[in-house]
């Protein structure tokens, strides 16, 4: 497979980032230090160049009902420029990526995929269309749109400062809610209040040809606030700090949202509410709802200062497997070692003792709620 | 580019290694800028206990990153005389300063030193 270059490859290597392949793309690893990235976010702003994710236009007359059958989440009951979080889930119940969709028009909706299952995605979304005969076409327009976010308590003045019209609008839109904004030069964007770092946090979806402008925009009007450009190191470590899943860690084939904590997105409908018709995965997720999970979601904090890794064993109180770590790291905002994994129900309960083992030796580590960290309301 | 000053030696585990490298002589170690900038931040540095004994090319401790965890290896032979006692509480001096106040041991060799690289073939290992 050929690399894949945001249109800002060259605005990074100017600016001296070190570059990392990732799902295919050339990205920003960092620009100088994942740390004050990260700090940067959580105290004041945050620039992220995100064109690597995927941006699936769904249109046509049965668009909405569509999705419906194709997510588990029910879009006919979103309102325009609402966005949702998803999954589109296979037969037997497992994640095949996790989504958020936007709605941009009654009959046009934007699902924005992971990179690295966004061709999957899009033949998937084309088939299940198909297979269900209703009128709604995709079309993969990733490379024509850069994504650009700015995230960090900081991000709404920032960002409504960069507008020409629609100021108000950024300022007052909810979390998960999008406008049309003008920005200065004349550039269009669509601008959700949507995020992967737990602050408050927009995303620019921006025509590729205008990234390096819209970019500089957001750059020369965050410097007072302290905004610095961010690379997906430190994307990684908000997002874990936030709790939130990332797909081929904590999401996977092996594993359905209610393992996940996420089954609240699996709408089933509701008893003389809304109607909701079938869905791909629905049998499965139905039987899965029921049984309950095998293994859960948790999260883990230790005391000591060896983190737990991906795929690191978790042990219980006679050093027998019981689990696995997804993602682990030292949590640069608690300044102790962090980590999500799977564990058996029984063992989900937090306050429950575990250990890691960390390379060969045993690390305690102790069950907690997630999210980690929660940005003040 | 990230500098490699002239005046050390290397191991292709990408430490660095001060002072005369006859046997007896007490030498500095610790891990170079293109190795501390692949790791990124460091938080956690663990390097081995201060009489220890460490063989050239064994793993001696670990160096741990927000994104990664990376061993520790020993350039040389020897045991273990001094520890650099600030890391603990600023690991981040290994990136900072990797040649300077990031140093991390001080190794007493039990013979001469063997196998290190100058820095001008270091150079064609770190590229």
């Amino acid at each position: 497979m050929s690399t894949l270059e945001s249109p800002l490859y060259r605005l990074h290597v100017e600016l001296g980032a070190s570059m990392t392949e990732f799902a295919g793309w050339q990205m920003p690893l960092r620009y100088e230090s994942d740390v004050v990235e990260h700090t940067a976010v959580r105290n004041a702003a945050g620039l992220f160049d995100l064109s690597h994710m995927g941006e699936l236009m769904v249109r046509g007359e049965d668009a909405a009902a569509a999705l419906d059958y194709a997510l588990v989440g029910h879009m006919s009951r979103m309102g325009l420029w609402r966005a949702k979080y998803t999954m589109m889930c296979s037969d037997d119940g497992g994640v095949i990526d996790d989504l958020v969709v936007y709605r941009r028009d009654w009959d046009h909706f934007m699902v924005v995929a992971n990179a690295a299952n966004r061709e999957k995605v899009a033949a998937e979304l084309t088939r299940r269309f198909a297979a269900a005969g209703l009128d709604a076409t995709v079309e993969d327009e990733t490379a024509a749109i850069a994504l650009i976010a700015v995230q960090g308590p900081a991000s709404a003045e920032i960002v409504a400062s960069m507008c020409e019209l629609g100021a108000d609008d950024i300022r007052t839109i909810k979390y998960y809610t999008a406008a049309n904004i003008l920005l200065e030069g004349g550039i269009h964007a669509f601008v959700a209040r949507t995020g992967y770092t737990g602050e408050d946090g927009f995303e620019l979806f921006v025509s590729a040809v205008e990234a390096r402008e819209v970019w500089e925009l957001a750059a020369r009007h965050g410097e007072g606030a302290g905004l610095i450009p961010c690379g997906l190191a430190s994307r990684d470590s908000l997002r874990l700090e936030a709790g939130m899943p990332l797909y081929g860690h904590e999401l996977s084939h092996d594993t359905t949202p209610f393992e996940a904590g996420l089954g609240r997105i699996v709408s089933f409908g509701v008893d003389g509410g809304p109607k909701r018709g079938d869905f791909v995965g629905r049998v499965a997720l139905a039987r899965a709802k029921d049984e309950g999970p095998a293994k859960v979601l948790v999260g883990l904090a230790g005391d000591g200062r060896r983190a737990a890794r991906t795929g690191y064993a978790v042990t219980d109180h006679e050093d027998r497997q019981v689990g696995v770590v997804t993602s682990g790291m030292p949590s640069p905002t608690l300044g102790r070692p962090i980590a999500m994994a799977y564990v058996p129900p029984q063992l989900a309960e937090p306050g429950t003792d575990v250990g890691v083992d960390v390379r060969g030796r045993r690390e305690h580590m102790r069950v907690v709620a997630l999210p980690f960290y929660k940005r003040d309301a | 580019m990230a500098s490699i000053p002239e005046e050390l030696k290397y191991s292709k585990e990408h430490e660095w290694v001060a002072g005369e490298l006859t046997s007896g002589s007490v030498v500095t170690v610790g891990i170079t800028a293109h190795a501390s900038e692949a790791l990124g931040d460091v938080v956690f540095a663990e390097p081995p206990a201060v009489g220890a004994t460490v063989t050239a090319g064994d793993v001696c401790g670990e160096l741990e990153s927000t994104k990664a965890v990376s061993e520790l290896f020993s350039p040389v032979t020897g045991t273990i005389v001094e520890v650099n006692e600030a890391l603990e509480n600023e690991p981040e001096s290994i990136n900072a300063e990797p040649y300077g106040s990031g140093w991390i041991f001080k190794v007493e060799l039990s013979g001469a030193a063997e196998g290190l690289l100058d820095a001008a073939a270091y150079a064609e290992v770190s590229e």
